[in-house]
Parts: C-alpha cells; sequence; structure tokens
C-alpha cells in the first residue's frame, strides 16, 4: 500500500507478526450449507435468537450477546401489535382522537433514530442498528401493560380501573427504562450517562401515556 | 482479485464502512455470526470518538481510489486489446460490459464521497459535547436576566439542552391537547405539536439571526438556536403547570413572571451583543413579542376549556369548572381542582 508509505517506524525494533488473516477456510462451504437447509431450520434459528433476545429484556443483566447479534424482528413485532392495540375508532367517527397505527408507528421508529442519534454524538460506541435493536426489544413490557390494560378496560372503565392501569403502566414503564439503561449507558463515558439516560425516559414515557390514556371506542 | 481482498482485508474493508453506511452495516455483520472472517465488524469501525476519525477517513479514501484507480487501469487495457478486434459480437459485449463497470466505480466513487462529506455525522458532534451539570447550570441561568448589558454576553453553541427542551415541550403540548379534547382534523396530534416546536424553534432563530444580520449584532445561527432552546425552559415549566391547574389567573401569573423572566435574560444577552439604540429595539421588541405570544398561543389554541371558566377575583365561591376530559377520569380532575382551590383560600 503505497498510501502507508510514510508511516514511520524505528529502525532498530523489529517488525514481526502474521501478515495473513486467517479466513475459515469452511466458509464457502458453510454457505451453500444455509442455503440448502429445511426453510424450517432457517425460521427456528432466527426464531431462537428473537426469543432469546426476549428472555434477556426480561431479566435485563448485561451481556454482549444481545448486542452483537442484532436483528430487527422483535421490534417490528412489537411495534406493529402495540400500533393496532393503540389504534382508537374508525376513521370517520366524531371523536377521531385516538392514536391511528402510523402515528404510532413513527412515534416509535422516530423516537428511536432520534435517541440512537444523541447517544452516538455524545460520543457512544455502540452502532446505529445495535442502539435500534435494544430499543424496539425494551418496548416488550409496555406491549404486556397494553394487553392488561385492554383486559382491564374490559371488566369496566371507573376509579378503580384507572388505578390499576397507573400502577401497572407504571411499573413497565420503569422496568422498560431500566432494561434499555442497563444495555446502552455502558457505552457511554461514565460522566455522561444522564444525558443519554434523559431521552429513553422521555420516550418511553410518552409511549406509556399514550397507553394510558387509551380509550376504546 | 481474491487474493488481494484477503490480504488487504483490514483497510479495505475499512474503507467499505463509511461508504455504503446502513447497507454496508447489514452485510457486514452477518458473517461476524459466523465466527473468525477476514472482514472488519463494522460495528467496531463506528468507535468516532477518537479525533484521528477524519484522518482516517482521508487515508481510506485515498487507498479506496488508488485500488479504483488500479481496476480502472487493468479495465483500461482490458478495453484497449478489444478495441483491436471490434469485428467479434461477443467482444462487444464485453466491451460495453466493462464501461458499465468504469461507470459504476465512478458513480459509486462519486456518491461515496458526497455521502461521507455530508451525511458525517461528526459536523454536529462538537456541539453536544456537554456535562450533565453544565445542563442543569444552563437551564437555571435561563431564568435569570444578566444586568452587564454593555458587554457582550457570552452564549454557549450547544444544541443538546435545546433539542432536549423542544422535545419536552412536544411531549407535554401532546398531553394538554389530549386531555382538552382538541380534535385535529388534517392530520395528527402528534405531527402537529411536533411541527408546533420545531417550526417555532428553527423558524424563529432563523428569523431572529436574519434580523441580527441586518442589525449588525454579533451573533452566530448556533447560538441563536441555543438561545432560543433555553428560552423555551420557561415555557416547558409554565405549560406543564398550567395545563394540569386551569386557573386563568395563575396562567396570567405565569406567563408574566416565568415567560417575562425567560424573555428578559434572552433579550439582555442580545442586546449587550448590539450597538446602537434603534437596532436594540427592532431586536428585542421582536423577541419578545414573539417569545410571549408563543406561550400564550400554545396555552390558548391547544388547551380548550369547555365551559365554565373560573376566575379567581370573583371568590372562592364559585364552583369548579366542568372541563369534558376525554381520557383522564373525573377523580384525578376533583383532586386537582379540590387543592388548587385551597391553596386559593388560603391566599
Amino acid at each position: 500500500f503505497p498510501g502507508l508509505a510514510d508511516v514511520s517506524i524505528s529502525q532498530d525494533i523489529p517488525v514481526e507478526g502474521e501478515i495473513t488473516v486467517p479466513v475459515g477456510s469452511h466458509s464457502p462451504d458453510e454457505d451453500f450449507s444455509t442455503l440448502d437447509e429445511p426453510v424450517k431450520d432457517t425460521i427456528m434459528r432466527d426464531l431462537k435468537a428473537v426469543g432469546k433476545k426476549f428472555v434477556h429484556v426480561m431479566y435485563p443483566k448485561k451481556s454482549s450477546a444481545l448486542l452483537r447479534d442484532w436483528d430487527l424482528w422483535g421490534p417490528l413485532v412489537l411495534c406493529v401489535s402495540l400500533a393496532l392495540m393503540l389504534q382508537g375508532g374508525s376513521a370517520d367517527s366524531k371523536d377521531d382522537g385516538g392514536p391511528q397505527f402510523a402515528e404510532v408507528f413513527v412515534i416509535i421508529w422516530f423516537g428511536a433514530v432520534v435517541i440512537t442519534l444523541n447517544s452516538k454524538l455524545l460520543g457512544g460506541t455502540i452502532s446505529f442498528f445495535q442502539s435500534l435493536c435494544v430499543l424496539g426489544y425494551c418496548v416488550m413490557p409496555l406491549t404486556v401493560a397494553m394487553l392488561v390494560c385492554r383486559l382491564v378496560l374490559l371488566a369496566g372503565a371507573g376509579t378503580v380501573s384507572f388505578i390499576i392501569r397507573l400502577i401497572v403502566v407504571g411499573a413497565m414503564f420503569g422496568w422498560s427504562t431500566l432494561a434499555s439503561t442497563a444495555f446502552l449507558a455502558d457505552s457511554q463515558p461514565p460522566n455522561r450517562k444522564a444525558l443519554v439516560v434523559y431521552p429513553i425516559f422521555l420516550f418511553y414515557f410518552v409511549i406509556s401515556w399514550m397507553i394510558l390514556t387509551f380509550t376504546p371506542q | 482479485l481474491r487474493g488481494q481482498r484477503a490480504g488487504g482485508a483490514g483497510p479495505g474493508a475499512a474503507a467499505a464502512g463509511p461508504g455504503p453506511g446502513p447497507a454496508g452495516a447489514d452485510t457486514v455483520s452477518a458473517p461476524a455470526q459466523g465466527g473468525g472472517s477476514a472482514v472488519i465488524d463494522m460495528e467496531n469501525m463506528d468507535d468516532t470518538s477518537g479525533s484521528s476519525f477524519e484522518d482516517m477517513g482521508e487515508m481510506h479514501q485515498r487507498m479506496k481510489e488508488e485500488e479504483e484507480e488500479e481496476a480502472e487501469g487493468e479495465a483500461g487495457a482490458g478495453e484497449e486489446e478489444d478495441g483491436e478486434f471490434l469485428g467479434m459480437k461477443g467482444l462487444r459485449g464485453q466491451l460495453g460490459r466493462q464501461v458499465a463497470d468504469q461507470m459504476w466505480q465512478v458513480g459509486k466513487r462519486q456518491a461515496s464521497r458526497a455521502f461521507s462529506l455530508y451525511a458525517n455525522i461528526d459536523i454536529l458532534r462538537p456541539y453536544f459535547d456537554v456535562e450533565p451539570v453544565q445542563v442543569r447550570a444552563r437551564l437555571l441561568e435561563s431564568m435569570i436576566p444578566v444586568k452587564m448589558i454593555n458587554f457582550p454576553q457570552k452564549i454557549a453553541g450547544e444544541l443538546y439542552g435545546p433539542l432536549m427542551l423542544v422535545f419536552t415541550l412536544v411531549a407535554i403540548l401532546l398531553h394538554g391537547m389530549k386531555t382538552s379534547d382538541t380534535i385535529i382534523r388534517e392530520g395528527t396530534l402528534m405531527g402537529t405539536a411536533i411541527g408546533t416546536c420545531f417550526g417555532y424553534w428553527l423558524g424563529v432563530s432563523s428569523f431572529m439571526y436574519f434580523l441580527a444580520y441586518l442589525c449588525n449584532a454579533q451573533i452566530t445561527m448556533v447560538q441563536m438556536l441555543s438561545l432560543l432552546g433555553y428560552g423555551l425552559f420557561g415555557h416547558c415549566i409554565t405549560l406543564f403547570v398550567t395545563y394540569n391547574i386551569h386557573f386563568h389567573s395563575l396562567f396570567y401569573i405565569f406567563w408574566l413572571v416565568v415567560g417575562g423572566l425567560s424573555t428578559l435574560r434572552m433579550v439582555a444577552v442580545l442586546v449587550s451583543r448590539t450597538v446602537g439604540h434603534t437596532q436594540r429595539l427592532i431586536l428585542c421588541g421582536t423577541l419578545a413579542a414573539l417569545h410571549m405570544l408563543f406561550l400564550l398561543y400554545l396555552h390558548f389554541a391547544y388547551h380548550k376549556v369547555v365551559e365554565g371558566i373560573l376566575d379567581t377575583l370573583e371568590g372562592p365561591n364559585m364552583p369548579p369548572f366542568q372541563r369534558v376530559a376525554r381520557d383522564i377520569p373525573v377523580v384525578s380532575n376533583a383532586i386537582l381542582n379540590t387543592t388548587a382551590k385551597a391553596i386559593a383560600l388560603t391566599l
């Protein structure tokens, strides 16, 4: 590489080592073998990866496996189910105040992108899609809260149900924020954790507030 | 070519990093799952916390260009050879393919150069270089007007605080719109809230920057954005309180005191950087008017009280007014209203 010719190395330090980077010699065979395997195996492998990440969110402890093998299937499923459950009434009703599907979808993804950009600008070492993956998976407690809220609302919409919903949504909001903070805050310089945590807090707060104020038409 | 790629795996793959962007991340992370591979995981390349990123980017760009030139040289040599065999149909196809290949390489190089120049997130990095204590200090300072207006006051050109304040204002506005049953016909609640807040921040900043340019004030665009952004802290506090406790006179008090303090601070800082009485008057008049009117607008346009406006000056014997709150049940409203009435009684 002629571009590296001006990198100076002191004359009396011998440079030694291996130049060739070891490439797995069986990698072409591996490619063929994943093409030839039955579809069920491929799907099961992806489903297992997604399931493992859900378990990681339930019991958040620092693990690099979640970060390394990122995927966006889980966030997509969660986001679509949350948006479907949050849909309020039909489009031509007089009381058209419920968040529509597109609104919830855009809020979640736009919010996640903004938080990721913010954490990268503050000097984070995590990559764009890893951060999106973590934020998306940590929406899971809030989806569970939405399910519980809908079930509680089936029983009636009084004061007791409001208090139950408030407690459930509050607990899930705390869980989401803690889970995502456990993964994301570690990639920041230690004195700037608060700067990264606040937008995450705001993001999950907006989502939980949308869940709490939902009433079926 | 394969050997060359494997040997130049380090810089070559890293040079491919800044180019394709997210698409590159997709393709590169798949081999990382499979175990040891020659391609460097792009996630590690994103560690741009050091200042040598620009140097590395330049080096990779240069090496990529040399690779392209080598490929072009080979293609050029191939072209010359094929040019001598013009009569054969198969070789004309090959010539066409090589020309197309060359066009693709040139196009890709230009696109990646443009991408790495404009979509480089590092342009914004210096404006986010803050500590939490600094943000807290600046938030508190934004409510304290400065006394010394004959000496240009320092404005920190920082964008983290203002951006977070705008998002907080969006959240508060959304809450106010929901609890007052605002129905938006064309568009969505969220879109309106985001559009209003960001539109105000960016639009009024640009307008004030333009006025400052006309009036010869010493202020840059980032400083103006930062100043106006921190001025929204007063708005956030006022709206947070008055969207939940509904007394109009309370709102007017907050409007004058809190809104007034943050406006005074912004105006004082701007005045300290302007010379000349007419210019100072124009600038501070415009900014004060826009800032205070925005708070008024946010309260009244997005927070319709349906019926029974209570004025505390009429006395504490009036019943709490009826609000049609769609989502928050009567209980929490009643609690807040009785608390506020109790406070009004004790005052």
